[in-house]
C-alpha cells in the first residue's frame, strides 16, 4: 500500500494576501474536491503528510513555519504555493519579508502562480505525491530521514560562507 | 463459551478494523454526494490506517504510548466481551476504562489544545454515559438479564418493549460515533478551535493505535444497536443489518443537515433526550413488569 493514498495536508498562511489560501480552500470545494485523492485538511501538523505553505516567510512566522516542519513526522513534503512562497514574489523586498519558504525549510515542489489556480494546486500535489511514496520508499529500507530545520538552516549558512568565498575568489583575481 | 459465541468473537477480532472502515469509507462517500462532489474511494478509512502505522514513530513521552495501547486494548476487550455473549454491563464499563486512558493520554502530554480536548471529551461522557446505562438497565428490564445471550434470545425484537431507549441510543450514538457536533472532541474539521483536540498530540503508529481503537469501538456499537432487532429467529440478523445501514444513514443525514452543531447544544440536549425517551420509556417498562 502506497502512502500517496492517503495523503493529509497542512495549509499554513506565512504573510499572503489570502489569495492563494482562497485558491486552497477552493480546492477543497464541491467543483474540484481534493478528497477524491483521499486528501484531508487537518490542521494538525502531527497528523500531516504534505505541509502546503502560501505566503513569503517574514520575521515574525519563520520559528512558527519551523515549528510545523519539525513536527510533522517522516515521510513528509513542502508544497512552496503561490509565488510569494517560491521566492517572496510582489513581497520580495519588503524589510520584513526574509523571502520564501525555502529560507527557513527544505521546498520539495515549487507552485507558482498569483494566486496559485486550484487545478495547479492539486497537480503540484499529485506531483508532491510521487515524492512521498519515494521518500516512503527509502525511509522503509532505513536509507532516509528528513532535515530537521536547525540541520536545513546550517546547510543554508554553509552554502552562503561557500557563495561569498567563491565571490571574493573571483574579485581578487 | 459457545462453538458460536467463539466464532463471532474470532470474526469480531479479526474483521472489525476491516468492517468498520467499509462502514466509515461507505459514510464518506454518502456525505460526499449529499454535498455534491464525489468523495473519496470507498476504503479510503483503511489505506488512512495502513499509512498512520507506515509514519515516522514520535510520541511526546513514554506514558502516552502506553496509555493509548491500553485504550486500544480495553476498546478490542470490551468488544470480545460482548461479541462472546457476556453482560452488557460489563462491556460498558470497560469502554468507559478504554475512554478514560485515552482521555489520561491527551492529558499526559500537558499540551493546550490536547488538554481542551480531554477536557471536552469529559464532558461528553458526561452527556452520554447516563443514556448507555439506562440502555442496559432496559435491557434488563424487558429480558430480566443483562447477559448478551440471553438479551438475543427473546421472541420479540426488543426495539417494539424499547423504542424510547432506541431514540435515546441513536442520539448518543451520533456523539460516541463521533459525527456530530461538529466541534466534539476529536473533531477532523479543520475550522475549529481544537485541533484534533484529543488526539492532536498523537502522531504515527500511536495515532493509529487509537484510530484502530474507534474502529472496533464503532462494530461494538452498532452491535449494541443490533440488539434492539435480534431474536431467537435467524433471520432476525438480516433485519439487523438492514436496520444498521437505516441507523448510518440517518446518522450521516443528521450530520449532514446539521453540520455546524455545536458541543453546548449537545450537553443542553443529551440529559433531556435520556429523561424523557429513556425515562418515560424505562417507567413504562418497570410498570408493565409488575
Amino acid at each position: 500500500m502506497r502512502i500517496s493514498k492517503s495523503p493529509w495536508l497542512l495549509h499554513y498562511d506565512g504573510s499572503s494576501c489570502n489569495g492563494c489560501d482562497i485558491e486552497v480552500l477552493a480546492a477543497t470545494t464541491p467543483r474540484f474536491d481534493v478528497e477524491r485523492f483521499g486528501i484531508i485538511n487537518t490542521g494538525n501538523p502531527k497528523h500531516a503528510d504534505i505541509f502546503l505553505c502560501t505566503g513569503g516567510v517574514n520575521s515574525q512566522n519563520q520559528d512558527v513555519i519551523r515549528q510545523i516542519y519539525d513536527q510533522m513526522p517522516d515521510p513528509k513534503v513542502v508544497l512552496a504555493c503561490g509565488i510569494c512562497a517560491c521566492d517572496g514574489g510582489i513581497f520580495k523586498d519588503c524589510y520584513n519579508i526574509l523571502g520564501g519558504t525555502d529560507t527557513v525549510i527544505p521546498v520539495d515542489v515549487y507552485v507558482p502562480g498569483c494566486a496559485v489556480r486550484p487545478e495547479a494546486l492539486i497537480d503540484g500535489v499529485v506531483k508532491a505525491l510521487k515524492l512521498l511514496d519515494e521518500k516512503a520508499d527509502k525511509m522503509k529500507r532505513g536509507e532516509y530521514r528528513s532535515m530537521t530545520s536547525a540541520e536545513y538552516a546550517e546547510a543554508l549558512k554553509i552554502k552562503g560562507q561557500l557563495a561569498e568565498a567563491a565571490d571574493t575568489e573571483e574579485k581578487d583575481a | 463459551m459457545t462453538v458460536f459465541s467463539t466464532a463471532a468473537v474470532i470474526i469480531y477480532l479479526v474483521f472489525s478494523p476491516l468492517i468498520a472502515c467499509l462502514f466509515s469509507g461507505v459514510d464518506r462517500v454518502v456525505t460526499a454526494r449529499m454535498q455534491g462532489r464525489r468523495g473519496p474511494k470507498l476504503m479510503q478509512p483503511w489505506y488512512d490506517l495502513v499509512k498512520l502505522f507506515s509514519k515516522e514513530s514520535t510520541s511526546v513521552n513514554d506514558i502516552q504510548k502506553i496509555l493509548v495501547m491500553a485504550h486500544c486494548f480495553f476498546a478490542i476487550f470490551s468488544g470480545a466481551i460482548f461479541f462472546s455473549g457476556e453482560d452488557v454491563l460489563l462491556v460498558l464499563f470497560a469502554l468507559t476504562m478504554a475512554e478514560v486512558f485515552l482521555i489520561l493520554a491527551a492529558y499526559s502530554v500537558n499540551a493546550a489544545y490536547s488538554e481542551l480536548g480531554a477536557q471536552r471529551e469529559l464532558l461528553q461522557m458526561m452527556a452520554y454515559e447516563p443514556m448507555t446505562l439506562l440502555t442496559a438497565v432496559g435491557f434488563y428490564l424487558s429480558t430480566g438479564s443483562f447477559k448478551v445471550e440471553d438479551i438475543i434470545g427473546t421472541d420479540l425484537p426488543l426495539i417494539i418493549k424499547m423504542p424510547g431507549f432506541f431514540i435515546g441510543f441513536f442520539f448518543i450514538m451520533i456523539v460516541k460515533l463521533r459525527k456530530s457536533p461538529f466541534d466534539l472532541s476529536t473533531s477532523h474539521h479543520a475550522h475549529q478551535e481544537l485541533i484534533k483536540g484529543l488526539t492532536g498530540d498523537l502522531s504515527g503508529p500511536v495515532y493509529g493505535f487509537s484510530e484502530l481503537a474507534e474502529l472496533y469501538e464503532e462494530v461494538l456499537m452498532l452491535g449494541i444497536a443490533a440488539l434492539f432487532f435480534i431474536t431467537s429467529d435467524p433471520i432476525s440478523y438480516l433485519w439487523a443489518l438492514i436496520a444498521i445501514a437505516v441507523i448510518m444513514f440517518c446518522m450521516s443525514l443528521i450530520d449532514n443537515i446539521f453540520p455546524r452543531v455545536k458541543w453546548e447544544v449537545l450537553l443542553k440536549t443529551a440529559w433531556l433526550v435520556t429523561i424523557f425517551a429513556g425515562g418515560a420509556n424505562l417507567v413504562i417498562l418497570s410498570l408493565l413488569r409488575k
